[in-house]
């Protein structure tokens, strides 16, 4: 590999159980425009492993969507990655004999963003599902041939021999014909749970519904065997009956492939349903990160528990009225100072939240939380 | 237990009835435009409003609870049935009366609508781009020629107030604000002629969580302060049982069950509003759900099943549900369900 | 009260507190471009349309001797080789006999000073205002020598001067021609696209009607209806009036697409939830929307006019003589002996490829600005 940003291979040494997926680290991405400067992601730091869901949760404008872009390289202009790494483990995905442990660690910040090796990453090892399943697939083209697409151009297929010990050994690898890619379509729309595939693979996205569009954008996303799914408020033009059904889906399928999701929504009730583990953003920073659990009983941030409390829940019915946040969304391109929430915190302490910047403070095992009340 | 009890008397008397609404799309064909069939986007709707109250109008998309709404206030006409609404603005005397607002005249309708007003979903596209917050606020007034230069301009800063803007905001135009900020200017110009009942059409849906919170909030204070009805159309079942005193909850142009929300979220006597509730999310991690599954997709409304509409996806459906369309009838006092077997299913609630 | 106000706005927003017009005024002052055929037009406006009697040396009808001079160069070094204020020498009439052939050779012995504001012909300034003042000719006899600078046609006018006026009508014919265009087809493409049904149809029908004729047989019939005793100026009118009513259906179907995606607007249905008139709906909710598409549709479209006019009156189906525009010029200058023995007269051509490259600048520079809200943010 000639590309820069390709550090030689080095053996996996994680003491957790899964292996490292992805490492942000410290991940800023801006926008140059007319007004000033939006700094969409400022000091964002994470990392998903295999098999894991990662929830990322914030408003509309918190940089959710742009960190998904960003790992992709898919940020449209005048946005620009300005600092920090994006580490992507990756792994031989048809290893050869001897090689099953190597790991290549590739900073995707340095890739050329139209390059060969971020094309190969892009949509063939780490795939993406968006929101509007209308407009992310084209109108003139079947959900078959949007499968072949992706399976022709990312998915390799053994060549079988049998070796000097009669044994059948994988000597190569080569692309899957088109009888092959349509057999792998019809497979891949069964699994997504759409009736009648063999009929289905010839529809054009205006005969489907929306729930079947949706799941046929997942058919496409999964139809490479990708390593990581980056899920971009999936269910959220849906309704709630197909909703859970995409939900169950992507699980299911987590469970069979050991496919880590990096799931963005702004639903708290998708996010507790689906994630392990949670970043919370607001303005482009990271406010806080837990287990899924600690971060709906235990939060830290002020806007985290403020969140929690402002969605209304199925329950018995108290009359009350909704803790809401105070005020409105702060202008990206004058954020106030000190800590981004301050203007808003109802444990906004003067003199120190408008002037400090809060460093990334540990709180607990897998606990992180930017906030005054926690530093020392 | 009917919910006219609750909060301290507010509720008052029936200020707005549907009977068996209906609006029929015709799919039209060809060079003559030859009708070719019908989408029956609202397909017998009945329900009412009580004066003070807020009725939820819950449905998946496409189930025409939108088209319902604005069949009532007649921006779409609809096919057949009767909408009763308390009306003062027809009597010289000012004493409110029940007219079928389907049978005024044009002229007439326009009167009414002073009585009833819409805040609608989108927030970008229901505010006129090229009108200022003044005009937009100011427009029903002047198309009812209620516009008085000096007073008007008053009254309309003190809305601007109420729904927690500020007076110099009115020289701006829409594009320069959030979101959230322009549902309150949706919210201030359907207050601008001290309306009866006010159709809110998902307004909240596009909304960030902590936005919605707080729309949701102003529009409670609002019912309460100038004592209005809301028909609360939305999608999403935790919002409307947080806002709502009664939920209607509609399936592919029909209600198929009408109730008190505690009732209807509590003991829901529909298989649809059952699979509907089990299927919202719960933000709670360690929530076991055991959600159950509908078979196959929403019905076509160009080409509706026989029987109940909902029997392909039932798993209580029996040989009667194929046959016939059951009634919508009142099975317990102010609970209304369409459904064969209501009373013998014991079905789950939240 | 639950909700606090919004935060301060910085000072900074405020100034960016502007309508959708100035916005859009805000992007095409960057479009380079646009700006540069903003300023030619305004500039090609001012100087033919405007002031042409002002900047042309003569009377357009004022005829001389010196039929088909070619262009006099002004000079500034005598025969001497002395350096001088410019001047222009006389001409003097010769004939070639051997190619049977008129022409006009400078006299070095008369030399006449090239002068700026000199007093000339009597006009009206922008027809109220009598004067007698020229931007610029010589302090001589008219009738004893004149400053040519395009050279002179063959009834010795100057060539100069009649494109200057020429310029006139057919820059206004584009101007009003257009006008008239947006009035018809504004007003019925919103109709037809707001009541749809019946009237649409009909709307719809009759523009395809009008599209699907060929222009030219069309053009040529509807002119040659034109009583010839009528004045010039009648024909100049029902000319413009031709122009705009083959030309409103492109317009009205353009409109009428836009008022379809707008009437679906929640804005439209909102004005009608409060009991808004459909006169009100259509002109004070629907028609503003399409403004700035029908300003840059039009911006384009104002160059065909000036070209059709051109074309109609070089088949001689437009303007005639004695009214001068520049078709009827064109009309004189494209024969095979005049580009041969007086090729100046084709001067007539860089005034319209100007024109229609300034319009063409514009009008691109518009369509950039105008597209609604792209780029904010």
């Amino acid at each position: 590999m000639t590309t820069t940003a390709t550090q030689v291979e080095h053996t996996q040494t994680q003491t957790d159980a899964r292996p490292l997926l992805l490492e942000v680290q410290d991940l800023k991405v801006e926008f140059t425009i007319r007004g000033g400067v939006v700094k969409a992601v400022d000091g964002l730091t994470f990392d998903i492993k295999r098999g894991q869901t990662m929830g990322i949760i914030g408003e509309s404008g918190c940089g959710k969507s742009v960190t998904a872009r960003a790992i992709l390289r898919m940020i449209p202009k005048p946005g620009k990655i300005t600092g920090g790494r994006i580490l992507y483990y990756r792994r031989p995905r048809h290893p050869k004999p001897g090689e099953e442990d190597k790991v290549e660690v590739i900073d995707v910040t340095k890739l050329d963003p139209d390059g060969e090796v971020i094309r190969q990453i892009r949509g063939g090892e780490i795939a993406m599902i968006f929101q509007e399943p209308m407009s992310s697939l084209t109108p003139v083209y079947t959900a078959g041939t949007h499968i072949n697409e992706a399976v022709t151009l990312h998915r390799l297929l053994p060549i079988k021999k049998l070796g000097d010990q009669m044994v059948e050994r994988i000597m190569e690898y080569r692309r899957v014909t088109k009888e092959e890619a349509r057999a792998i379509a019809i497979e891949m729309l069964r699994r997504v749970g759409i009736p009648k595939p063999e009929q289905r693979v010839d529809s054009y996205p205006h005969q489907l519904s929306g729930g079947q569009r949706q799941r046929v954008m997942i058919a496409i996303a999964l139809s490479t065997e990708p390593a990581m799914l980056i899920a971009d408020e999936p269910t959220t033009a849906l309704d709630v009956s197909i909703e859970a059904q995409i939900l169950d889906l992507m699980r299911d399928l987590q469970r069979t492939t050991n496919m880590a999701i990096m799931f963005i929504t702004h639903n708290l009730g998708v996010i507790a349903s689906m994630a392990d583990e949670i970043v919370v953003m607001y303005m482009g920073k990271q406010v806080e990160r837990a287990k899924v659990v600690d971060l709906f009983y235990n939060p830290k941030h002020p806007y985290t528990k403020a969140l929690l409390q402002s969605v209304p829940r199925l329950g018995p019915k108290t009359g009350q009225r909704l803790a809401s946040i105070e005020g409105m969304v702060p202008d990206p391109l004058n954020l106030p100072t000190g800590c981004v929430f301050h203007p808003r915190c109802p444990a906004f302490v003067a003199g120190k939240c408008d002037k400090i910047v809060p460093k990334w403070t540990q709180v607990g095992e897998n606990h992180w939380v930017r906030c005054l009340l926690y530093e020392e | 237990m009917s919910s006219t009890t609750t909060k301290n008397g507010r509720i008052g008397d029936i200020l707005l009835e549907v009977k068996g609404l209906k609006k029929y799309f015709p799919i039209q064909r060809g060079l003559l435009r030859r009708t070719v069939g019908y989408v029956k986007a609202v397909d017998d709707v009945s329900l009412y409003v009580r004066s003070g109250e807020t009725l939820g109008l819950v449905g998946e998309s496409g189930c025409g609870k939108t088209t319902a709404s604005r069949c009532i206030i007649r921006l779409y006409e609809p096919t057949a049935g009767q909408v009763f609404f308390k009306t003062r603005a027809l009597s010289p005397d000012g004493t409110p009366k029940m007219v079928n607002l389907l049978e005024l005249s044009r002229e007439e309708m326009n009167r009414v609508r002073q009585e009833i007003a819409m805040i609608f979903q989108d927030p970008i596209n229901s505010l006129n781009p090229r009108m200022t917050v003044a005009d937009i606020i100011a427009e029903p007034m002047v198309i009812h020629g209620k516009y008085v230069k000096g007073e008007s301009e008053e009254r309309i800063i003190e809305l601007l107030r109420r729904v927690g803007l500020r007076p110099d905001h009115l020289r701006r135009y829409p594009h320069e604000f959030s979101g959230g900020q322009r549902q309150r200017i949706g919210i201030a110009r359907a207050l601008a002629l001290n309306p009866s009942l006010v159709l809110c059409d998902e307004p909240v849906s596009a909304l960030d969580v902590s936005i919605q919170a707080q729309t949701l909030n102003l529009l409670q204070d609002l019912q309460e302060e100038f004592k209005l009805s809301y028909i609360f159309v939305a999608h999403d079942l935790s919002v409307v049982q947080h806002i709502s005193d009664r939920v209607a909850v509609m399936y592919v142009g029909k209600v198929v069950e009408m109730a008190g929300a505690e009732e209807l979220y509590n003991n829901p006597m529909h298989p649809y509003t059952e699979a509907l509730l089990s299927a919202v999310p719960k933000p709670d991690p360690l929530y076991k759900s055991d959600r159950i599954i509908m078979q196959g997709d929403v019905a076509d409304p160009s080409n509706p099943p026989s029987g109940c509409y909902f029997h392909p996806r039932c798993q209580y459906a029996v040989d009667l549900c194929k046959q016939k369309a059951p009634e919508f009838r009142e099975v317990k006092p102010d609970h209304w369900v369409a459904c064969h077997r209501a009373e013998e299913l014991k079905l789950r609630g939240i | 009260m639950a909700v606090a106000a919004a935060p301060a706005v910085p000072a900074k927003r405020k100034e960016l507190s502007q309508s959708y017009w100035s916005l859009v005024w805000y992007r095409f002052k960057k479009n380079k471009l646009g700006v540069f055929g903003g300023i030619l037009l305004i500039v090609l406006y001012v100087s033919f349309a405007l002031i042409p009697e002002f900047l042309a040396p003569y009377a357009l009808e004022n005829r001389s001797q010196f039929v088909e001079a070619p262009p006099t160069p002004i000079r500034f070094v005598d025969e001497q080789g002395r350096f001088q204020a410019p001047f222009v020498y006389g001409l003097e009439r010769r004939v070639d006999m051997v190619k049977r052939l008129r022409t006009w050779v400078p006299d070095t012995d008369r030399k006449y000073p090239v002068r700026l504001f000199v007093q000339g012909d009597e006009y009206l300034l922008l027809g109220l205002i009598p004067m007698n003042i020229h931007l610029f000719g010589i302090d001589a006899d008219p009738r004893e020598a004149r400053i040519f600078l395009l050279g002179a046609d063959a009834l010795g006018r100057d060539y100069l001067t009649r494109i200057l006026y020429g310029g006139r009508l057919s820059l206004l014919i584009g101007l009003i021609g257009q006008f008239l265009t947006i009035v018809l087809g504004m007003t019925l493409g919103v109709i037809s696209g707001y009541y749809g049904g019946p009237v649409d149809m009909f709307v719809q029908r009759f523009t395809e009607f009008l599209a699907a004729f060929p222009n030219i047989p069309l053009f040529m019939a509807l002119s040659a209806a034109i009583p010839n005793y009528w004045s010039p100026i009648a024909v100049y009118f029902m000319l413009t009036i031709i122009l705009a009513f083959l030309g409103w259906g492109g317009l009205a179907r353009q409109v009428r697409g836009l008022v379809l995606s707008l009437r679906e607007r929640e804005y439209a249905l909102a004005a009608k939830s409060f009991g808004a008139s459909d006169r009100r709906i259509m002109f004070r909710h629907l028609l503003p929307g399409t403004t700035s598409h029908v300003i840059v549709i039009a911006t384009l479209s104002i160059p065909g006019m000036i070209l059709a006019e051109t074309a109609l009156s070089w088949l001689g189906l437009g303007l005639r003589p004695p009214l001068t525009s520049w078709g009827t010029l064109l009309q004189d200058a494209a024969t095979i002996r005049a580009i041969r023995f007086t090729p100046w007269l084709l001067w007539v051509v860089p005034p319209i490829l100007l024109t229609i490259f300034a319009y063409n600048m514009l009008g691109d520079g518009l369509r950039d600005a105008m597209d609604p809200y792209s780029g904010r943010g």
